[in-house]
């Protein structure tokens, strides 16, 4: 018995999996950007053996040197190796986003599907509440809180989370609304399953596809939110290294040093074009097939 | 004379929508329009009538599926509207659906043996080796291999998906069922075999049945009495052979008339009375069915016929058989 329970269990597990592959293999280009993505994951957790230098350390003799040997990206004006601070720097961008971005993935989620399970008046709520949220721009939003709360890092991740909430809403309630009604939650009812089973486990995992892809591109937006930031200067106060930082940093010497911002902008761009590379593929994938049906 | 098991009194539900723009008004739909019926204890009671008519409604109605206005359902001498939510689960236990769409009555992303085992963890009926066994027995009663538990919605046919949703309907132990064109999605051969299912169980656990449908041929052959429904109200209720052998009300005799009889030497006068079925927004006034009625009168188009109990058991609301 016990092993026949386990059986099922690894054809639930694998039936999933099959899923997500099968999302996957429609669009090879989720899998270029699932590999730059997880590359620069891997290098910002490998920062402290990669990094060829303290990404703190100054050295006044070897300031503003371009890409050489030596130093493969250059160095800044406080003669840091601009490589080793990028890949710290990819530690802040990819610990604030994913942070930021798996708050407003739970707590939005959770909002939508109550939101579109409850219905009436308690929706309409609901959701009034979060256009009024989504009408203030990300960046403004973010700007507002943490130049009001003070730029920590939870200030920033809070603040960015705060701004993708509504989203996330929207994207859970329109499926749970499409969902709710059909027969197999209004036998759920009938079985007299509590309203916090039925959405917990009927209707999540009905919706965590669009969630999922709604994440992927979020994640994108967190980051380049948080960069955008920390180029304003309201990011995680210097020296701690971070890409929008030292865009900024780089920005007062532009004309003179322009890697200096190169190198960082790039990195920027690289990681967002690879996290919207995967959401878009997953997002075709995703659409037509798995909507509210088989 | 068996026991009542459920009564239905005036039951009434209409649902209001705005429509319109810019002045939107509101129209209302008169899903249910004062029904009363009652259901023997082991009978099945067929529920039939053009869609749109209510019939669906009235059983969702039954199991608070949808809030009912007014009205009272009466289920082993208890008001099912007045429980609170704490008794209704327990009654949700006596009282179960089954489902016309086969392939949305399921959760796609739910394993068989899960979704059968769930309503027994939820309501604590048992530990779980004794969910287990009971989930392999559910299944064969109903005809499924044991590997289905295994098994994905998607890997079964609609027959097969029917039989599921059966199953789980069982696994609270219900008293009654009430079933909702359980086999009108069906090929007819797989039809019968999901009407003899269903008759098999009703005799082995002493079910009794609401037994919606639209199609006479499978109701005369499944129910015991019946009640036919029209725009949202009942107008004939009695039992099997009284209603197929001589039905009162024109709108049966028209039901009557259109549902082919499986003998080529029986030549039946095909329904001569046509028309759309009114909405049931602006349900005509006096009698609904005097726009089709071949026999309407003056009287019929004025004011709603009173129901009259023509014979124990046995009831129209038509002018023509008033007193």
């Amino acid at each position: 018995m016990s092993r026949a329970a386990a059986i099922g269990r690894r054809r639930g597990f694998s039936h999933a999996l099959g899923e997500l592959l099968r999302a996957f293999n429609t669009n090879v280009t989720s899998w270029i950007g699932l590999g730059i993505f997880l590359t620069i994951v891997l290098l910002a957790i490998l920062a402290p053996v990669l990094a060829p230098y303290d990404p703190l350390e100054q050295n006044i003799v070897a300031r503003l040197k371009g890409p050489s040997e030596q130093f493969w990206f250059g160095t800044d004006v406080y003669g840091r190796d601009i490589l080793s601070r990028l890949l710290y720097g990819a530690r802040v961008s990819l610990i604030i986003g994913t942070t930021a971005t798996l708050i407003a993935m739970v707590v939005g989620s959770a909002i939508g599907i109550l939101s579109g399970y409850v219905g009436g008046r308690v929706d309409l709520a609901i959701m009034q509440l979060m256009d009024v949220l989504m009408s203030f721009p990300t960046l403004i939003m973010g700007l507002m809180i943490v130049a009001v709360l003070g730029a920590s890092m939870g200030n920033l991740i809070f603040a960015i989370a705060l701004t993708a909430i509504a989203p996330f809403a929207r994207i859970a309630r329109a499926p749970t609304i499409a969902i709710k009604q059909r027969d197999y939650i209004e036998a759920c009812r009938a079985l007299g399953y509590s309203d916090l089973r039925i959405m917990a486990v009927h209707i999540l995992p009905n919706v965590m596809a669009e969630i999922m892809v709604m994440g992927s591109l979020w994640l994108a937006t967190s980051i380049r939110v948080e960069a955008s930031l920390s180029f304003i200067g309201l990011g995680l106060k210097p020296p701690t290294p971070s890409w929008g930082g030292m865009v900024r940093e780089g920005f007062e010497v532009i004309l003179d040093n322009a890697w200096l911002s190169i190198f960082p902008s790039l990195a920027i761009l690289l990681i967002i074009f690879a996290l919207n590379m995967l959401g878009d593929g997953l997002r075709d994938a995703v659409d037509p097939k798995l909507r509210g049906g088989e | 004379m068996a026991e009542i098991l459920l009564a239905v009194e005036r039951l009434k539900k209409f649902f209001t929508a705005k429509r319109g723009f810019p002045n939107p008004e509101t129209v209302t739909v008169r899903a249910l329009d004062e029904i009363s019926f009652m259901v023997k204890r082991g009978e099945a009671f067929g529920l039939v009538g053009e869609s749109g008519c209510g019939k669906s409604t009235a059983g969702r109605s039954i199991l608070r599926l949808v809030e009912p206005d007014s009205g009272r359902v009466t289920y082993a001498g208890e008001d099912i509207l007045a429980a609170d939510a704490a008794r209704m689960r327990v009654l949700r236990q006596k009282m179960q659906i089954v489902f016309q769409d086969p392939y949305a009555s399921l959760n796609p992303r739910r394993m068989i043996g899960k979704a059968l085992a769930e309503p027994m963890l939820v309501h604590g009926l048992g530990t779980p080796t004794e969910i287990e066994e009971r989930v392999e027995a559910l299944l064969a009663e109903v005809g499924l291999p044991p590997d289905s538990r295994w098994r994905f919605p998607h890997e079964f046919s609609g027959g097969q998906r029917q039989r599921i949703g059966i199953a789980r309907a069982l696994t609270v132990g219900p008293e009654l069922v009430v079933a909702d064109e359980p086999v009108s999605a069906l090929d007819v051969s797989i039809q019968s075999q999901i009407l003899l299912l269903l008759r098999g169980l009703q005799d082995k656990h002493g079910l009794s049945f609401i037994f919606i449908s639209h199609d006479l041929g499978v109701v005369r052959w499944f129910c015991q009495s019946i009640a036919v429904m029209y725009l949202g109200r009942i107008v004939e209720i009695g039992p099997i052979p009284g209603i197929f052998d001589e039905p009162l009300h024109p709108y049966t005799q028209m039901l009557r008339r259109s549902s082919p009889v499986p003998d080529p030497e029986i030549r039946i006068e095909p329904a001569r009375f046509g028309g759309e079925v009114p909405s049931a927004v602006n349900p005509p006034a006096g009698c609904h069915f005097h726009t089709r009625c071949p026999h309407a009168t003056d009287i019929c188009r004025q004011i709603y016929p009173a129901w009259r109990e023509v014979a124990p058991g046995r009831g129209v609301a038509c002018h023509l058989h008033g007193s």
